[in-house]
């Protein structure tokens, strides 16, 4: 392997580990049944974009974007980009709040529902639905 | 929880210094790392040790429901507030130039502090009416759980 | 990767938060999983594919810490040259969440604001106690 093809491998590393944390957590979302799990994995789906962010806002030889107190700023030292950062740090703060919205709505639906899981709660959706057409199909004969 | 002396007496101590912690790194998030967000998080983790070492209704004794209920929407309305402060004063929405006609990069300083207290309010008060709602609510267990 | 602000936050709702709010859930709602009978060969699947293709997507991203990528040649350096003289702030991240981004961040707080509203209308109580008392005639209720 000549060295092109290793810096390739080493700067898109990040990348290709930030899919698999993103995949792991699709499929916990998609593969699972209980809603607690789905929450649990939209939460590391949400790291990885997060983490993706972060590693785009790199500058090799860069510090933290924090200048000095007296505001002179050397200008041959490197930043990092600092854009990055604040959109993440808003986004940590805004993910828990809807996080602790969904689990919110679990905890209501498991009182309304008896159960978090996603075919148990359709098997109740079904058969309210059937008795439902079924109340409405007798007041039907009675009209005619 | 009343058996837990070492719990209770090291929660205690650090209660404090939790909050020394959050208004500092409130304060002084625009020389070192830190602002409202951050500091509305450490200041909610406080009261949620603080509930979940001595009982939820000690906390609500301390920080009353009703208080956090507003504090959510006064958060808010400091940072929109400031917003129409500096329409008003004849500048764009939210440009802190309007707080130090004479200095902007004054005004700056000080819109950035204001700015950053509404959020470090909303995020507080948001996160222990959370806290609050998810600890008041009895569980509800049947027998195939445990 | 040089943001200090983005682990301090991480740090503190971390500890702090997401596991007391996770461990509440749990004690409020069931304790295990249902096995479930679904394959889940389908969305492995699913997984796999999307995983490939957004691995073919990366090949043509910049490297890592690549100082000309393009999110280094923008508003980024423009963001570091323009602080010193026009905010004064030490700390870039303040200084362009505050007022660079003084609108964004209002609608961030917004949306805290508006998630914290939904969980107190959700669970808080609040609610059901109202609906006990117009259930109850002797307070008075509309009933």
């Amino acid at each position: 392997m000549d060295s092109g093809t290793l810096d390739f491998i080493v700067g898109h590393l990040n990348y290709w580990l930030f899919i698999l944390l993103m995949m792991t957590g699709l499929y916990i979302v998609v593969a699972k049944g209980n809603l607690v799990k789905k929450i649990v994995g939209l939460n590391i789906f949400q790291t990885s974009v997060f983490m993706l962010y972060i590693s785009i806002g790199k500058v090799t030889g860069g510090t933290a974007p924090i200048f000095p107190l007296d505001m002179k700023v050397d200008p041959d030292v490197v930043y990092s980009n600092p854009l990055p950062h604040v959109l993440i740090l808003t986004a940590i703060v805004v993910g828990i709040a809807t996080t602790s919205l969904g689990l919110a709505l679990i905890i209501r639906i498991r009182e309304e529902y008896h159960t978090i899981e996603e075919d148990q709660i359709a098997e109740v959706e079904n058969a309210v639905l059937k008795s439902e057409q079924w109340a409405s199909e007798q007041a039907a004969g009675e009209h005619s | 929880m009343r058996h837990h002396l070492i719990l209770r007496v090291i929660t205690k101590l650090l209660v404090g210094t939790i909050f020394l912690f959050a208004l500092y790194v409130q304060f002084h998030g625009d020389y070192s790392p830190g602002g409202g967000f951050q500091a509305g998080v450490i200041m909610a983790a406080g009261f949620i040790i603080y509930g979940l070492v001595f009982t939820l209704d000690k906390a609500q004794q301390v920080f009353p429901p009703w208080l956090v209920h507003k504090l959510i929407a006064l958060g808010v309305l400091l940072y929109a507030g400031t917003g129409i402060y500096s329409l008003f004063a004849g500048y764009a929405y939210l440009d802190y130039a309007a707080l130090d006609p004479h200095h902007p990069e004054h005004g700056q300083h000080y819109g950035i502090l204001i700015v950053e207290l509404g959020v470090g309010i909303t995020v507080t008060a948001v996160m222990v009416a959370v806290y609050y709602a998810f600890a008041s609510r009895a569980p509800i267990l049947s027998d195939e759980d445990w | 990767m040089d943001a200090v602000d983005v682990a301090f936050t991480e740090a503190a709702v971390g500890a702090g938060i997401s596991t007391v709010l996770m461990l509440g859930t749990l004690a409020l709602t069931a304790r295990s999983e249902r096995s479930s009978s679904r394959s889940s060969f389908v969305p492995l699947l699913a997984v796999l594919v999307t995983g490939a293709a957004l691995v073919y997507g990366t090949l043509d991203m910049p490297s890592f810490g690549q100082s000309d990528a393009p999110a280094q040649t923008h508003v980024g350096p423009d963001y570091l040259e323009r602080i010193p003289h026009e905010v004064g702030v030490p700390n870039a991240v303040t200084a362009i969440l505050a007022s660079y981004r003084g609108y964004d961040t209002l609608g961030e707080t917004a949306v805290v604001f508006a998630a914290g509203i939904g969980v107190l209308m959700l669970i808080s109580g609040l609610r059901t106690r109202r609906r006990k008392e117009e259930d109850d005639p002797d307070t008075g209720g509309s009933a």
